[in-house]
């Protein structure tokens, strides 16, 4: 094994997280290819390639306007409802083609399920928030044990166990950011997205989100953009780093995918020097 | 500091700035005077010459021509009818479309253009012009005839863009975090406005529907037109003759006798606690649930 | 009970596939039926007047119509000249709007500029209570007490029906409107203008009107012409205070009559369907809401001009 470039003192502790051979051992779960995104013909990510294997964390990061948040919205046609917004290339879930015209991206949202940077709970109580999702879906089964299951699972349970029926917006935002994990967790979702998720929170709130990540993994896959290196190398296995291509005439700005890897590797010894000169601080 | 330290622009410009400063501020309070002023003069004068006329007979008895006798009830009735007729169409098409337009409408599409565009017009259109519509298709046309229904109508239109306009504000100023939060969760674009974004608008809905309703309870000009007649001795019915408060007020003062004009200042006392009433809901059901983001 | 406890029944197999949603699918057209009733509606509007409108035309000439200075359709003799009308609407237009405008904007620069958080709150609602009161209310207002006060107490030699107090009281009427959108049209401009001209000394005053008035002006002027069309439209304070007289005259003490009292006396009276009397209305109805229209138009292009310079 070579002898690690960088310092990975300077980073901070990088998490013990499963290295390649272990993640690529487990099931593929999504497998993209030559992806690009448009808005409205400004394209905004190219040529895009990368596979998620299952009940894994997997991050993107890279500086801002490089398309990670765009090319998180992929996984779950969440850029559908922009319009104006076109998607090319292939995204398999499962080995089966998620952008093909027949499939119904409305069903894709229940298992592939998002939790937004800003915590944006619905203006109602604690528990018609978590219920929301059973209920439009038509789910069977008791729906406070399903509430309980859900808030337990994010680690919300004890602390509102109380007040179900109080307003969601009166909790802090760290809470109000669980239950937000809780109320994707309650339509049974076999994904989990997560654009920043802790980003509007504070240390300790952080550091509670990056503990449920751990624990939600073993059952979930997850995939996380945070623009926060520690974070990802605290809880990611595999990491993925993007940057921004400026065009020649300095005009059009267009996100890449630089490199990916296990987050070890890209934060030790990255094969890219793009790479090496963001995650040692160099730029971005 | 004494003034003789700053420069002597400064010092000179000060007596006159000071006259200009008074000058203005006491032309704008006159402003304010007499727009609140007039509002005063108008309710006391209306009230102190009502009042004598304000019996129960007024608010219970028929019209007669004997002016003592006279009395407001089917008039009163009608104009409640109106108001109801308004509320059960306004309102629901209103929002649907306001709805439309604020989730459903493809921006793109000209005829999503043509149709926003439209009711910003109708917003602009005359009353009156809202009568003349209704006289040759409704009453005249199509032959329905001057009765309630006709009336509850072309009120109805008279209001809709009103309802449409305020339902659109208050759909918009729910924030979209809320709609992608529930998208992501494998909802439909219905249940998202259903369950999430109209619940949301819902005070906002509900002031404007009753200003709406406010003003079309106090239209004259369209029912002019399309149906109330002079003197309705009998409570309205729905596909029946009929004659409104603001109407019969109109009649009233139209008559040279001194009695009337206290009667019409009678029925303008009733009408105004009628809309004023309304406007005072609004206003409250506004500052009440005006919703923190 | 942890995470790790709990079985998770998923499943990963196939995707879900496409289906219609039945219910989707009524939902949007049943919007677009609702949205469509106001196309309707204006469609029904301009075909109800130009249908009887253009039926009038073939049997009196436009060139009578909007060029024939006496107007008298029920005669025998009968006339159809309508300026007496358009100058007995623009005449009580004129007068209000004299009154509306400066007094509204005066409302206006207050409540923006001048007025405490507080007084704003209290006062803003009784300017919603001035716009809220029934025209018919108004117009009995003018008949019964304006033009008396005119007359016994300011010794003005009005006529019992006169264009001035209806359109004193009119002015007074379209006061909210020409505050409210001009104040809105001042809240836009941004907060860095005004705190440029303070950092060079300017007092309040210069700021207001140097400043903010300028820089909010296409708004201002929009609150004018929608004001004044407004003014355009109005029926019953003119039909009960104004009269019914169509002459043409500029003194606004005289009996006059505008399109919107004419329109409503005849819908009002028993005037036999199809009768070229009948047909007036419509002719008249429609020289008034292309009038109106063309208003609207001008106020919409200002208020989107103003909304673009700031947003």
């Amino acid at each position: 094994m070579e002898a690690p470039r960088i310092d990975s003192g300077r980073i901070a502790e990088v998490s013990h997280g499963l290295d390649r051979a272990e993640v690529e051992s487990r099931e593929k779960v999504f497998s993209v290819s030559d992806l690009s995104v448009a808005y409205s013909g400004n394209v905004a990510l190219e040529g895009v390639a990368l596979e998620v294997h299952k009940n894994t964390v997997t991050a993107f990061i890279g500086p801002s306007g490089c398309g990670k948040s765009t090319f998180i919205r992929c996984f779950n046609r969440m850029n559908d409802l922009i319009p104006g917004a076109k998607v090319s290339g292939t995204v398999l879930y499962h080995g089966e083609d998620l952008y093909a015209r027949d499939v119904d991206s409305v069903e894709i949202r229940r298992r592939i399920g998002m939790v937004f940077q800003k915590p944006n709970p619905f203006p109602k109580s604690i528990y018609d928030n978590i219920a929301f999702g059973p209920r439009v879906l038509g789910m069977k089964g008791s729906l406070d044990e399903r509430v309980e299951q859900s808030l337990r699972r994010a680690v919300l349970w004890d602390e509102v166990k109380d007040r179900l029926k109080d307003g969601a917006l009166g909790l802090s935002g760290g809470q109000q950011q669980r239950l937000c994990i809780a109320r994707a967790l309650a339509v049974e979702p076999d994904v989990i997205l997560m654009d920043e998720p802790a980003s509007a929170l504070d240390p300790i709130s952080t550091t509670r989100i990056e503990d449920l990540m751990h624990e939600l993994k073993r059952d979930y896959t997850i995939i996380i953009v945070t623009h926060n290196m520690q974070q990802a190398a605290r809880v990611a296995d595999m990491t993925a780093f993007f940057s921004v291509l400026v065009d020649d005439d300095g005009a059009g700005r267009r996100g890449i995918l630089v490199e990916y890897d296990s987050t070890t590797k890209i934060f030790t010894t990255p094969s890219d020097k793009r790479t090496e000169d963001y995650v040692t601080g160099r730029f971005g | 500091m004494s003034s003789a330290s700053l420069p002597a622009t400064v010092q000179g410009g000060r007596p006159r700035r000071a006259w200009r400063n008074r000058f203005f501020t006491v032309a704008m309070l006159f402003c304010m005077f007499v727009a609140f002023g007039t509002l005063i003069v108008l309710l006391v004068d209306t009230f102190v010459t009502g009042w004598p006329a304000l019996s129960s007979q007024l608010l219970t008895g028929l019209p007669s021509t004997v002016p003592a006798e006279a009395g407001a009830r089917p008039a009163i009735l009608a104009t409640l009818y109106l108001g109801l007729l308004v509320l059960l169409f306004s309102v629901p098409i209103g929002v649907l479309t306001a709805i439309y337009l604020e989730e459903y409408a493809n921006r793109e599409r000209w005829w999503n253009r043509m149709i926003e565009v439209n009711i910003q017009n109708l917003a602009a259109v005359p009353a009156i012009v809202y009568g003349i519509l209704g006289l040759a298709f409704i009453v005249r046309g199509i032959g329905v005839g001057r009765v309630v229904l006709a009336g509850g109508l072309i009120l109805t239109l008279v209001v809709l863009p009103t309802v449409v306009v305020a339902s659109r504000e208050a759909i918009r100023s729910v924030p979209d975090s809320i709609r992608q939060g529930a998208f992501a969760l494998g909802a439909t674009k219905w249940q998202v406005v259903w369950r999430q974004v109209l619940p949301a608008s819902i005070p906002g809905i509900a002031t404007g529907s009753i200003l709406a309703l406010s003003r079309a309870v106090g239209e004259t000009a369209p029912l002019i037109m399309v149906g109330a007649i002079t003197y309705v001795a009998f409570n309205p019915t729905l596909m029946g003759p009929y004659t409104a408060l603001p109407v019969q007020i109109y009649n009233w003062t139209k008559q040279p006798d001194a009695d009337f004009q206290t009667l019409a200042a009678a029925g303008a006392i009733v009408l105004l606690v009628i809309v004023l009433s309304m406007n005072a809901v609004a206003i409250f059901l506004r500052n009440r649930y005006r919703r923190q983001w | 009970m942890t995470a790790a406890d709990v079985t998770v029944a998923r499943s990963t197999t196939a995707l879900p596939r496409k289906r219609i949603r039945w219910g989707e699918q009524v939902v949007h057209l049943v919007l677009f039926i609702a949205a469509a009733i106001s196309v309707l509606t204006t469609v029904g509007i301009v075909v109800s007047l130009v249908l009887p409108a253009l039926d009038f035309f073939r049997e009196v000439s436009p060139v009578d119509f909007f060029t024939g200075t006496t107007w008298a359709p029920l005669f025998l003799d009968a006339k159809f000249g309508v300026l007496p009308l358009v100058v007995g609407t623009l005449v009580i237009s004129f007068w209000s709007a004299l009154v509306a405008f400066p007094l509204g904007i005066g409302v206006a620069i207050y409540l923006s500029e001048y007025a405490a958080p507080r007084a704003t709150a209290f006062l803003k609602p009784i300017l919603e209570i001035l716009a809220a009161i029934p025209t018919v209310v108004l117009g009995y207002f003018a008949l019964t007490f304006v033009t008396p006060f005119l007359r016994d107490q300011l010794n003005v030699q009005v006529e019992i029906f006169n264009a001035l107090s209806a359109s004193l009281v009119l002015g007074i009427m379209l006061i909210p409107t020409v505050a409210t959108l001009s104040e809105d049209a001042m809240a836009a401009v941004p907060r860095d203008l005004r705190d440029g001209g303070y950092a060079l000394g300017a007092d309040k005053l210069q700021v207001s009107t140097k400043i903010v008035v300028p820089a909010a002006v296409s708004g201002i002027i929009a609150a004018f012409v929608l004001a004044f069309s407004r003014a355009v439209g109005e029926t019953m304070i003119v039909l009960i205070a104004a009269g019914q007289l169509a002459q043409i005259t500029f003194d606004p003490r005289e009996t006059i009559e505008t399109i919107t009292a004419f329109i409503g006396a005849t819908g009002n009276g028993d005037v036999p369907t199809g009768s070229i009397e009948y047909k007036t209305i419509f002719a008249v109805g429609l020289t008034l809401f292309v009038m109106t229209l063309i208003m609207n138009l001008i106020s919409i292009r200002l208020v989107r001009k103003y909304r673009e310079v700031y947003e």
